[in-house]
């Protein structure tokens, strides 16, 4: 049975449909990518698989031992995080809060969880340092390990190179391969580079007015990847 | 200067005045954090300028020794409301709050105005605005209320200071962790309400913000950890009220502005100590 499966699903605001007829499914040890235009509702579908939004339509079920609560999330930076006073270790071990429950502080064996992925992303020498003061690719990386501390089964990456330089992107998209090829971790990850779906990941989901879901090979030869690829090209010659 | 402070100790009210005032200070710094770092702070002060019409009309009904058991529930009562209409998009959060404080205070001066018992009106509402002198008549039912309330507040922040630093730091990841953010946010929003009514007695409601922004931002220059931010910002709070109800009882000044005025000059001491480290 799949971790997640989706069917039909309508998203948007206010009952307007950003995104509709979106119907796909996450297996153990699948990478999905999902691609698409800005502004085509790639975040907004994420936050409803989380739970943060109701769908106007559709139903999102979870399966294979899997709960809503027990997906890693890393999200887009917020402004507020930017300027934040606290330690790569506070926030990593944030990360334990849907463990933690209702228990008022963290046990020992979820402080030793949030050292282990600190190890995890080579974070160890960053641990008491101020996160503000972090490189781009190191408080993704911060925030890559909360998302681990929050799950062993599937993550949830909202563009997680943006604004990072070319050698710090090619270093997280092999971060995040390692975790899903040796670890098994199921990932789902939104990109607006399609060339980085169609070299990671083993199935995309396009969003936009046209969906469509398969495996990679499947999509390279979809019309849509092509006319995509074609524009992107277009775009950067 | 010792023996001016040791005969002034003998009154109990001046006790009460400091025990008080150091409550309130801890409180309001542990919140303040927080709101801070939340871009929150905004309502506090909305919340004081409701607590003062609610005070405005507390003294027309003549309820002056209840009048906290009448403010406290009217202001956390807003706080709901505020929150509630954050989220709403057609009036935005802080239009919503603007509306909400320059109304309470216009119409309790009003009411203040219309059904006034006082002789010294313009003493009452600069009393209620700057606190002036209201700390050192402080009932005795007063000092408990505030200590017991004080106390209530302090094992709130404890018990939930790592699920304050996970919503404070990424409501959405909470939020994805199964945290219930909404009604966590409503309780972030009743103890702000609690302690701003019970900071009216110390600084009075213009200057509530001030106990609230100013040792966090302290904090903030210096410390690096969101424990030690809310540590020192605790620890600066309750020296900066303990100077300033000191030195406001020696040099005969207002208790409330002497202590913002401690305030602020312990923030330009921390900004000047960052400015000299880098």
């Amino acid at each position: 049975m799949a971790y997640l499966t989706c069917k039909n699903l309508a998203l948007g605001y206010e009952g307007q449909a950003v995104l509709s007829d979106i119907s796909f499914e996450v297996n153990p040890g699948d990478y999905l990518c999902v691609v698409g235009e800005n502004g085509s509702g790639k975040t907004t579908l994420m936050k409803t698989i989380l739970g943060l939004h109701k769908p106007l339509s559709g139903t999102i079920t979870f399966g294979d031992g899997l709960k809503q609560s027990e997906i890693g999330y890393l999200p887009q930076q917020t402004a507020v995080q930017r300027d934040f006073p606290a330690t790569v270790r506070e926030i990593v071990l944030s990360g334990c809060q849907a463990l933690a429950g209702r228990r008022p502080f963290y046990s020992k064996e979820e402080k030793q969880m949030a050292a282990r992925n600190l190890e995890r992303m080579n974070l160890e020498e960053y641990a008491s340092r101020c996160y503000r003061e972090l490189s781009g690719g190191q408080q993704q990386r911060v925030l890559l390990a909360r998302a681990l501390c929050a799950t062993r089964k599937m993550l949830i990456l909202d563009e997680p190179v943006s604004g990072l330089d070319p050698k710090v992107t090619a270093e997280m998209y092999a971060l995040i391969r390692r975790l899903n090829r040796e670890d098994g971790i199921s990932v789902m990850m939104i990109t607006h580079d399609v060339s980085v779906a169609l070299r990671e990941a083993t199935h995309v989901l396009h969003a936009g007015e046209n969906v469509f879901f398969g495996t990679r090979e499947d999509y390279l030869c979809s019309p849509l990847a092509r006319r995509f690829l074609i524009q992107e090209g277009g775009a950067s010659a | 200067m010792i023996d001016t402070l040791a005969r002034y100790f003998q009154f109990p009210f001046v006790r009460y005045a400091l025990i008080v005032g150091v409550l309130i200070a801890l409180c309001s710094s542990l919140l303040g954090v927080t709101l801070v770092l939340r871009r929150f702070s905004f309502i506090g002060d909305g919340l004081s300028h409701v607590a003062f019409g609610a005070i405005a009309i507390a003294g027309v009904l003549h309820l002056a020794e209840a009048r906290m058991l009448f403010v406290m529930p009217v202001t956390v009562l807003s706080a709901v409301l505020l929150l509630r209409t954050g989220k709403n998009t057609k009036i935005k959060g802080d239009s919503a709050v603007a509306m909400i404080s320059v109304g309470a205070m216009a119409l309790g001066y009003l009411i203040m105005n219309v059904f006034s018992t006082s002789t010294n009106l313009s003493g009452d509402v600069c009393s209620t605005l700057f606190g002036s002198m209201s700390i050192l008549t402080l009932t005795k039912t007063e000092v408990w209320l505030c200590i017991g309330l004080s106390i209530a507040v302090l094992v709130i922040f404890v018990l939930f200071y790592n699920k304050l630093f996970a919503v404070t730091f990424d409501e959405d990841f909470a939020r994805a962790a199964g945290m219930k953010v909404d009604a966590f946010n409503l309780m972030i929003a009743v103890v702000v309400a609690v302690i701003i009514v019970l900071a009216m007695n110390l600084v009075g409601s213009l200057l509530i913000s001030a106990l609230i922004v100013f040792p966090a931002m302290s904090a903030m220059r210096i410390y690096k950890s969101f424990r030690s931010v809310t540590i020192c910002a605790a620890v600066v709070s309750v020296i900066c009220a303990v100077t300033g109800i000191l030195v406001s009882i020696v040099a005969d000044t207002p208790v409330g502005s002497t202590i913002v005025a401690a305030d602020i000059a312990a923030f330009l001491v921390f900004s000047l100590i960052a400015k000299i480290r880098k």
